[in-house]
């Protein structure tokens, strides 16, 4: 056998349980059942203790085989709690995590009396994690789950996964989804448990939540999820053994893990808050501009001239602006307005767009008028929210519903002839000229 | 308060002679009292907790509250209630602002927001207990377990254990906040929007309620552990809640299953001399238990029975009409007791169906053979003329095809009763005959 050094057999195998409980955790997750992992993880102290007193000493295997038939136990009876009573989920696992942690600690005090022959020193490691006690054959254990787990999520991937987004249509194709959602319950069961000795209770529950939770902010995919979601327990395990050589080394592991998820709800792509504010600022910033060319449009069309320049006056006084100036001098460089020192004129290019704007404006408003039967001094403001996401399919619908009601406003009516042929590309391969 | 709490306890007879009252020593009296007063002051708060259908927060906000404990201790440098208080309340608060931001903004499913944040900061407050308070007696296994046993130890104040003063200066606290906030919880528990629309904020009321949580978790720690914390917090609002459909009465049976738990969890505990305040989260699942089965209205026993009954019923029933309708072929075929069971699923059920009916004097047995009574024949009679009433009603009102009306109406003829069946018959037009040529029984 490779002579590994504790330090070593720490690392990889808490990488190792990092790995694997972000794998399971991504299907607690996604099932909407992170506490079923907290569930677990305090169901097992029962069992662990049972064991304990039935063959009186402290083998790994023996304890875990405990804890997983009372970790059993209790899913068994959440489920027919919510089943058969008007207990609703969340209090049936809280209810079953504290009786069963409950019982746990009756039976854990009945260990440490003396007669009984035990101390409980090392069952403590179960409440606490200790991860410092890890035995090569510990090592074993865990590679042994870890590829089990894998095996079963490669198997039956395609059944999870349609279990975990549509379980009603998983039941209607015919799949046994019980016994699915079971193998995935039992799966998260036997991870949590052989993580227990190491990290300890809550540190294990985190275990199963932070890396899915963490990878979900990163991908709609269950496949990269995941794949992530793996990567990210790995890291933990192996970044905050050794990070947190002189902390308890669970709690370094979470630490590690929550800085994951905290830089994730940062900066990750589309969930991330960063890029959603960047957004966000920018959508604030488009329709600023085009509350600007409307405006402008709607002054112009005010004067009996039609005369182009309009006074920043008259601008101020005709709608709120949050900064007048600033957005000026951007419409400028976009080169949508010329601006001289009281007086502010469309462009040609300005005044395209305007018309544009205005057009879905008005025509938002009259089908407001017309088909919602809203009183028409009550449709500009609606039409001002809306008419920045009016797509393109909707606009022409609009306009011909009006147009053959005879209510298409003038500005959106006419658009010149081209001038000359146009090719249909799409009907009339060019290579074949037309005979 | 100290001094209103020192005199109530002065004028109250001595304690010695309620414990002798009770059949028990004195510090056992304490710890009774100081498990009782944990029990209830938590059950209060967690009939809303229950109700909202956030139980698990109640198992959050008490492990996320560590490190503002550990912050607390450093800073004022003493295990005194005050800092720990203000630490926990902040972190309660904390820990409710980032679950639902997380939620909110972020979009990570409530659970797993709830679990992302309790457990890292946990993490980070086993971190500051290992680096700052390392040596001192800050025991995590302490947390879990609590020392109820040593209750009488503590140093006394205002003439009761410290751990006991603590507990019941919450329970008087969440006593008040209940009584004065009691339409504005009540209402922001069942429906927030109108909460809302009422002017009652429910946002402060759900910042309030974490905030009552979190305070009382950390008063009950130092006695009984965490574990007990959070079993009170769900176990006797949940039992109550299966007893119950009224708020009030929920309150009042949650506390009274928490004091049950502690007598009987203290009971248990010395008789098996084990720790006292995981005796008590088991006897609070007893008595969960106990609910689940025999509660009057939502117990499993009762709804069996109440199923089993209605099944007897229908049963009864349809050897009636069964009998009736054979009469009524006018063929001097009768039914053998084995057949007419066969009819209607077989089994003890329907034996015992039977019995019933002959004890009632419905159906007589001709040797092996089946017959009406005369009382039997007027009830089945009016079975039958629900049952084709029914059928006709639903051909001529809703337009359903003949071949559909049987089922539902067979269905359906066992909840038909006089009234309706006048009902029926004034809103169809029949010449005396259902959908299918029978006819309808007066």
């Amino acid at each position: 056998m490779i002579n590994l050094s504790l330090t070593d057999k720490v690392m990889i195998g808490t990488a190792l349980l990092g790995g694997m409980s972000g794998v399971v955790g991504s299907f607690a997750v996604l099932r909407g059942r992170s506490l079923v992992g907290d569930m677990l993880a305090h169901a097992a102290l029962p069992g662990i203790c049972l064991a304990f007193l039935v063959i009186g000493t402290k083998s790994l295997l023996g304890l875990s085989a405990g804890a997983l038939l009372s970790g059993l136990l209790a899913i068994v009876a959440v489920t027919s709690i919510v089943r058969w009573t008007r207990t609703k989920e969340d209090a049936a696992i809280g209810i079953v995590l504290s009786t069963f942690f409950g019982a746990g600690v009756v039976l854990l005090s009945l260990i440490q009396k003396p007669g009984v022959g035990g101390s409980k020193a090392g069952l403590d490691s179960y409440l606490f994690g200790e991860p410092g006690n890890m035995l090569t054959g510990d090592l074993v254990v865990l590679a042994v789950v870890g590829v089990a787990v894998l095996a079963t999520v490669g198997l039956l991937f395609k059944e999870f996964e349609l279990v975990c987004f549509d379980s009603d249509f998983a039941q209607s194709q015919g799949w046994p989804t019980l016994r699915l959602d079971l193998f995935m319950m039992a799966s998260l069961a036997v991870v949590t448990i052989v993580g227990l000795p190491i990290v300890g209770v809550i540190l294990m529950t985190a275990m199963i939540i932070l890396p899915a939770a963490t990878a979900r902010l990163w991908t709609n995919r269950l496949r990269y999820m995941l794949q992530l979601a793996a990567a990210f327990g790995l890291a933990a395990g192996l970044l905050g053994t050794w990070l947190g050589r002189d902390l308890p080394a669970g709690a370094a592991i979470v630490l590690t893990a929550a800085a994951f998820f905290v830089l994730s709800i940062l900066f990750a792509p589309q969930r991330g808050i960063v890029s959603r504010l960047m957004a966000e600022y920018r959508y604030r910033k488009r329709i600023e501009r085009e509350h600007l060319l409307r405006s402008l449009y709607e002054l112009g069309e005010g004067k009996a001239d039609h005369e182009s320049t309009i006074e920043l006056q008259a601008l101020r006084d005709y709608r709120y602006w949050r900064s007048l100036t600033k957005l000026l001098e951007q419409a400028a460089d976009e080169g949508e307005v010329n601006l001289t020192q009281q007086v502010v004129e469309l462009t040609p290019l300005g005044q395209r767009r305007a018309a544009r704007l205005t057009k879905a404006h008005r025509l938002w408003e009259l089908y407001m008028v017309q088909h919602v039967g809203i009183a028409s001094d009550h449709v500009d403001r609606d039409a001002d929210d809306v008419e920045h996401m009016l797509p393109e399919g909707l606009l022409i619908e609009l306009e011909q519903k009006l147009a053959s009601e005879g209510r298409l406003p003038e500005v959106a009516q006419e658009v010149p002839l081209s001038p000359h042929q146009l090719d249909s590309p799409s009907s009339e391969p060019p290579s074949e000229p037309s005979s | 308060m100290t001094d209103s709490i020192g005199t109530l306890v002065a004028a109250t007879p001595s304690i010695d002679a309620v414990a002798e009252f009770f059949g028990m020593s004195r510090a056992a009296l304490w710890v009774v009292l100081t498990g009782a007063t944990t029990n209830v002051a938590c059950a209060l708060v967690g009939c809303y907790l229950v109700l909202r259908r956030m139980s698990m927060m109640g198992d959050a906000l008490a492990h996320a509250v560590l490190p503002g404990l550990v912050v607390a201790f450093l800073f004022s440098g003493s295990t005194s209630i005050v800092p720990l208080f203000i630490g926990a309340t902040i972190c309660g608060l904390l820990t409710t602002f980032l679950t639902q931001t997380l939620h909110q903004y972020a979009r990570v499913p409530s659970d797993a927001s709830m679990g992302v944040v309790f457990t890292s900061l946990f993490a980070l407050g086993v971190v500051l207990v290992k680096k700052f308070v390392g040596g001192l007696h800050f025991d995590i296994a302490c947390v879990y377990e609590g020392t109820l046993e040593l209750v009488s130890l503590a140093e006394p104040v205002a003439g009761v254990p410290r751990p006991l003063f603590t507990t019941t200066i919450v329970l008087f606290v969440n006593l008040a906040a209940l009584v004065l906030l009691w339409k504005e919880l009540k209402i922001s528990a069942f429906d927030p929007a109108l909460a809302t629309t009422m002017g009652i904020s429910a946002t402060a009321m759900h910042y309030l309620l974490m905030t009552l949580v979190a305070v009382t978790a950390v008063a009950s720690f130092e006695a009984v552990g965490s574990i007990l914390v959070v079993a009170m917090l769900i176990v006797p609002a949940a039992t109550a809640h299966l007893l119950t459909d009224r708020l009030w009465m929920m309150v009042l049976l949650s506390t009274l299953v928490g004091i049950a738990s502690s007598v009987l969890g203290y009971w248990m505990a010395s008789i098996w001399n084990t720790n006292i305040a995981g005796m008590m989260t088991v006897s609070a699942g007893l008595l969960y238990t106990l609910a689940v089965f025999f509660s009057p209205r939502y117990g499993i026993c009762s709804t069996v029975l109440r199923n089993l009954r209605m099944s007897l019923r229908v049963l009864r029933e349809d050897v009636l009409a069964m009998l009736y309708r054979v009469e009524e072929l006018g063929s001097d075929k009768r039914l053998t007791v084995a057949e007419a069971g066969e009819a209607v699923g077989g089994g003890w059920l329907s034996r015992l169906g039977m019995r019933n009916l002959q004890q009632a004097g419905r159906i007589r047995r001709d040797g092996d053979m089946l017959q009406l009574t005369e009382s039997g024949r007027e009830a089945a009679r009016q079975l039958v003329r629900s049952h084709r009433l029914w059928e006709t009603y639903l051909v001529q009102h809703l337009g359903m095809p003949l071949d559909h009306v049987h089922e539902p109406a067979h269905r359906v003829e066992h909840f038909i009763d006089d009234r309706l069946r006048e009902e029926l018959e004034s809103e169809i037009t029949t010449d005396g005959q259902d959908p299918h040529g029978r006819k309808i029984p007066k």
